[in-house]
């Protein structure tokens, strides 16, 4: 945080250092970027809070995200997510009961010519069919 | 010999495989000896054709496409590294149809360059147009971008030279360039492709912005959904700083510009500007009050120019060629080329740059090659989650910003998402008004508040509860929330809505579930 305080508003870049680090922004986080950076706790929770990216707890090893917007729509995206529901057995904001995968909604990932797409740990998937989903979340499975 | 062999980098051609491609290559010309350099470039935008792996031979370069990783050991067996016979095997990269016809202006490099080098960028014309800037005024600057009639191209088509000119106006010590790479329109990703493939283009149109307007300081705003982007630019600014093309001595001019990039984190509404320059701050990205405008007073409260990355890119291109020569391209009021983004359920996706004026049929069917699924297309959606539908009986409209405007659409950051005839224009229009909820920024209570009731309205038509009462009910929400909102979100998600309604009013009526 010292070294990012005295750059032009600096509260973001925190904020992404922190969960580049934790994964996620705990709770005890915020009053202490508060007082860093002269804000009320209510500003710096305010900004969390905003954000669809930022996390308040602990995602599960592997971050699989499956588009839900238009393009995706159009090439099956909804049979899917409900793949994806089913084969994970958990919703949309949850994590497996073994900590290993964690599944969310996402609103575009730019490979609209390649619907649908699935982004996991940052790489991304196109024209992703429920087997080949089934064979990304096995190599999740095996990869520590 | 080393032969020079071409995989993308690109996110969407790694999507389909390019990664597992470029390692397999390697591993291959190991184990024959074969001397290969492989680059890493960005995509020619053929996304049906990714992996689109790319030979240089004397007489120039050479495509196969699709690859997967399974068929590179055929590929040297075929001799490809000499232009060798294969099923796979395109011919001359340049002499592919779909690529032939294309007017590549902004995206001339795209796909052709290591993106990580500087001098392989020199070498295809980079840094002539900051040459030309530097031995120019800031007016004189201001004045070629305002005669080539370059519009915004992140959407709000305003023109460029006029914005810059309000910047160079304002007579303050500090003044910011920023670059909108917030590109959450679904059906968009020309920002992602020339930001991967061409990065530098991106840093050369800030620097020229800086220059002409006279500041010293640029951010880049770039979408946190784009990790590969983010490399690509690191990469650049990096390489552009030690080559001098930034810093306190650009190109040894004794002028100044600096660069920075700084992540989002997931909100759509931060595409809009003032949201934007709020979440450059380090706050919650709640629209602003205009006027002051941002360039008046924008980051930080200073003059701050904000434009999107391809009209940011296409500025080299102008001071490189001349306002005219760019002028020369397009029809009426919509001046240049536009890279238009072919996507969704459609046979031939990906990145078309054309100067405007051609018809949607055009797009959909010479180029895409009609839907994926091969059934009939009944609509498309152009501009993103915030624009109108289009049904086939207006697919002659040209896809320029007056034409689309004249049939109640809009042109946006030139996406096009194609839908087949299975899709329920009801479910579209919920989903529009879902979109709006999760990303209102919350500022203005008709679209934080409106949003959530059109869903729950839609849901009802859509249930066949009163489906006549709640139609009526729904399209006075839609003029409220158009009426009563600040910026584009709450203003223009009525707009898929409202078009739905008007060219598919037979989906809205109570029926068999």
């Amino acid at each position: 945080m010292a070294e990012r305080r005295g750059r032009p508003g600096p509260l973001l870049e925190i904020l992404h250092a922190i969960q580049g680090e934790l994964g996620y922004i705990p709770g005890t986080a915020v009053p202490l970027v508060a007082e860093g950076l002269n804000l009320s706790r209510a500003e710096v929770h305010g900004v969390v809070t905003f954000y669809h990216y930022f996390r308040r707890s602990a995602p599960g090893t592997h971050i699989v995200q499956v588009c839900q917007a238009e393009s995706c729509q159009s090439m099956g995206a909804e049979a899917l997510t409900e793949h994806a529901r089913a084969r994970l057995g958990i919703d949309f904001h949850e994590t497996t009961a073994n900590g290993r995968f964690s599944l969310e909604p996402i609103y575009c990932l730019g490979n609209c010519a390649c619907s649908p797409a699935v982004m996991i740990d940052g790489e991304l998937h196109g024209r992703v069919t429920p087997e080949r989903f089934d064979a990304l979340i096995a190599a999740g499975e095996k990869a520590t | 010999m080393s032969t020079v062999v071409y995989v993308p980098g690109d996110a969407g051609a790694r999507s389909l495989g390019a990664g597992e491609v470029a390692q397999a290559l390697t591993a291959e010309a190991r184990r024959r000896a074969a001397d290969v350099t492989l680059v890493r470039n960005g995509s020619r935008g053929a996304y049906w054709l990714e992996p689109l792996v790319e030979v240089a031979i004397p007489a120039g370069r050479v495509a196969y496409g699709p690859v997967s990783a399974a068929d590179v050991p055929g590929l040297f067996a075929a001799d490809f590294l000499r232009g060798g016979g294969h099923s796979l095997a395109l011919g001359a990269t340049d002499s592919i149809p779909w690529l032939q016809g294309q007017q590549r202006l902004t995206f001339e490099r795209v796909g052709v360059v290591d993106p990580t080098s500087v001098a392989d960028y020199v070498k295809h014309g980079g840094y002539r147009g900051l040459a030309r800037a530097l031995t120019m005024s800031g007016a004189d600057i201001v004045q070629a971008i305002t005669a080539s009639g370059l519009r915004g191209r992140g959407g709000a088509a305003f023109p460029t030279g006029i914005k810059w000119k309000t910047v160079l106006d304002q007579h303050t010590a500090q003044k910011y360039i920023t670059c909108n790479a917030d590109e959450g329109d679904s059906g968009t990703f020309a920002d992602r492709m020339l930001m991967e493939g061409d990065p530098l283009s991106l840093i050369e149109g800030m620097t020229i912005a800086g220059i002409a307007v006279g500041a010293t300081q640029g951010y880049i705003y770039l979408r946190i959904e784009y990790p590969h982007a983010l490399r690509a630019l690191q990469a650049a600014i990096t390489a552009a700083t030690q080559a001098r093309y930034l810093g306190n001595d650009v190109a040894g001019s004794g002028r100044r510009f600096e660069l920075e990039v700084r992540l989002g984190a997931g909100a759509y509404i931060c595409g809009e500007e003032t949201s934007m320059l709020e979440s450059l701050e380090g706050k919650r990205g709640e629209v602003r009050v205009r006027p002051p405008l941002p360039a008046i007073k924008g980051l930080f409260g200073q003059p701050t120019v904000v434009n999107n990355v391809i009209t940011l890119a296409s500025v080299p291109w102008i001071l490189d060629h001349g306002a005219e020569a760019y002028a020369n391209f397009g029809t009426g009021k919509s001046r240049g080329t536009l890279p238009i983004q072919l996507a969704g359920n459609i046979r031939r996706g990906g990145l078309i740059e054309r100067a405007f004026g051609l018809s949607l049929r055009e797009l959909l069917y010479d180029y895409g090659g009609g839907s994926a699924t091969g059934r009939p297309i009944r609509t498309v959606q152009v501009g993103g989650p915030l624009g109108a539908y289009i049904p086939a009986s207006q697919f002659d409209t040209a896809v320029d910003y007056e034409a689309l405007s004249g049939i109640g659409a809009l042109l946006g950051h030139g996406g096009i998402v194609v839908f087949d005839d299975s899709v329920d224009m009801a479910r579209m229009a919920r989903y529009a008004m879902e979109f709006c909820a999760i990303e209102s920024c919350g500022k203005c209570t008709p679209c934080r508040i409106g949003s959530t009731r059109g869903v729950e309205v839609i849901e009802r038509i859509i249930q066949g509860i009163d489906a006549e009462r709640n139609v009526q009910l729904l399209e006075e929400l839609c003029d409220t929330m158009v009426q009563g909102s600040l910026c584009g979100l709450g203003g223009m998600a009525p707009y898929p809505v409202q078009s739905a309604l008007k060219h598919f009013r037979e989906d809205f009526r109570a029926r068999p579930r």
